[in-house]
């Protein structure tokens, strides 16, 4: 982002660096100020008082949230295996030289990506008893977080396919190769190489979208947090609790995208990853 | 069909309710996005740094901590406000992150020629932003523009696990009479495609008018 930024302004004289120190200063007041506000609220309303932060040392707790961030890794690596997978599946069905298996494919995808994915979830938990088929919270987030997002990466696997050079499929095809080999030796081992910083944005996406497992009683580390919050014998801690949870959200978020981040910056200096400027599936 | 005619005053309000929240979110998150953007591209170091850090923690934190935080801890700390508002904020807050980010990509897209020539002319920074750089950047993003308001949209939903006057707690308001909570929940995802689909058209609409020839 240097290059564009650097354009929109001169080097600045005198008069301009005075007041970008003025702007400068009075930013830094404002945050100051704001922190300063958060900060005194919370010690005027005893949530800095050590009784609500005794829970930190005792080993219920900590093994609770553990249990809780176990229960988050667990529902995020099997939705995110099983998205990827249906994501492969759709986008396949959409390349395919067959209208209605395309069409098919196009609706589904369609379909996913215009429903939330709370109604979806809570469509697994709480509607599906009405039909008579009961499943547990986790089958329930798992299958939200597949559909969701399998429909969204199956766009994304899409563009990378067709961002794909039309010479690589035509000389494979020229070889003798199938339909079937073309797609599994040529084109989609380059797609995934170029789309890999935009799946793995995804995956966040997916990461932080376990959280909704909250809202249907999904043990996970945000009902942990509730639950610990709730406890009159700890001192009712709903904001420490809450605010150490979101410490562990922020840090696995930021590990995940650190990872897209090396994996662009990696692509970006090998020539033999095609360039392609896709939009980051980042949407919320 | 029952489930939804004998509860149609509820559906309908509830997604008056929907469409309410996602208006104020929604301009709120624009006007507040686009400021951020600014604070990020602009000349003073303090600035760009407050910009980055509050993109970074909020584009990572879920949305549902945010909305817990805001409907759980907020008047605990501060004082009372109705849950509309806390929800109003707090989804503004999540996506005016994901809007600056998106903004922020549409001013690298304006060819550099154009800042080059409004400095020229004796632009200052506000100037050369405000009349010459946003107004491209602005129209260059206007469909992922759109991608982050539908997901507000979706998102409006993570506000009913936490009370009841939005569109995704229709089912609660269905059960209590007896009525079938799959049903009502289908209703409600149809209600969300039919109004998203409007919005996709707009992004189309919007992409083929506002598309700059360059």
């Amino acid at each position: 982002m240097s290059a564009p930024t650097a354009v929109l302004f001169d080097v600045p004289g005198p008069r301009a660096r005075a007041r970008n120190t003025v702007a400068g200063a009075v930013t830094l007041a404002v945050v100051l100020a704001l922190l300063g506000v958060i900060v005194w609220r919370l010690a005027a309303t005893g949530q800095l008082d050590a009784r609500v932060w005794e829970w930190v040392l005792y080993e219920n707790v900590q093994l609770a949230i553990l249990d809780g961030l176990v229960k988050t890794l667990q529902a995020f690596a099997t939705g995110a295996v099983l998205a990827l997978a249906l994501g492969a599946l759709l986008a396949l069905g959409r390349l395919s030289d067959h209208r209605p298996l395309r069409s098919a494919c196009s609706g589904f995808v369609e379909l996913f990506r215009a429903v939330p994915l709370v109604v979806l979830m809570f469509l697994f938990y709480y509607g599906l008893p009405s039909a008579g088929v009961t499943v547990s919270t986790f089958v329930a987030v798992v299958l939200g977080l597949m559909l969701y997002n399998g429909a969204v990466l199956a766009e994304v696997f899409r563009a990378g396919v067709l961002a794909v050079p039309r010479g690589q499929s035509e000389a494979a095809y020229a070889l003798g190769m199938r339909k079937s080999g073309v797609m599994r030796f040529v084109l989609l081992p380059q797609a995934v190489r170029s789309m890999l910083p935009s799946i793995v944005s995804q995956l966040v996406v997916l990461l932080k979208d376990t959280a909704l497992g909250f809202l249907i009683t999904y043990p996970e580390l945000l009902f942990q947090a509730q639950f610990l919050g709730s406890n009159a014998s700890l001192g009712s801690p709903l904001i420490p609790v809450a605010l150490v949870v979101a410490a562990i959200y922020i840090t696995l978020c930021l590990l995940l995208s650190a990872l897209a981040n090396w994996l662009e910056r990696r692509s970006r200096r090998n020539p033999a990853v095609i360039a392609i400027a896709i939009e980051r599936p980042d949407d919320a | 069909m029952d489930v939804l005619f004998g509860n149609l005053g509820e559906f309908l309000t509830r997604f008056g309710g929907t469409i309410a929240l996602f208006v104020c979110s929604a301009i709120a998150s624009l006007i507040l996005g686009v400021v951020l953007a600014a604070m990020r591209v602009s000349p003073v170091p303090a600035m760009r740094a407050t910009g980055t850090v509050y993109v970074t923690l909020l584009r990572n934190t879920p949305l549902t901590l945010v909305l817990f935080f805001f409907a759980l801890g907020f008047t605990k700390l501060f004082f009372y406000l109705p849950f509309f508002l806390l929800a109003v904020i707090g989804l503004s807050l999540y996506t005016a992150a994901f809007v600056c980010e998106t903004v922020r990509g549409g001013i690298s897209t304006v060819s550099e020629g154009q800042a080059e020539a409004a400095r020229a002319l004796g632009f200052g920074f506000t100037q050369t932003l405000t009349l010459v750089v946003l107004p491209q950047a602005v129209r260059s993003v206007m469909p992922p523009l759109t991608s982050v308001q539908i997901a507000l949209l979706k998102n409006t939903t993570v506000a009913a696990g936490f009370s009841v006057f939005e569109a995704g707690g229709f089912y609660r308001a269905v059960n209590e009479r007896g009525g079938s909570t799959l049903v009502a929940l289908l209703w409600v995802a149809l209600g969300f495609i039919v109004l998203v689909i409007p919005l996709t058209v707009l992004q189309r609409r919007l992409e083929k008018r506002w598309s700059v020839s360059r």
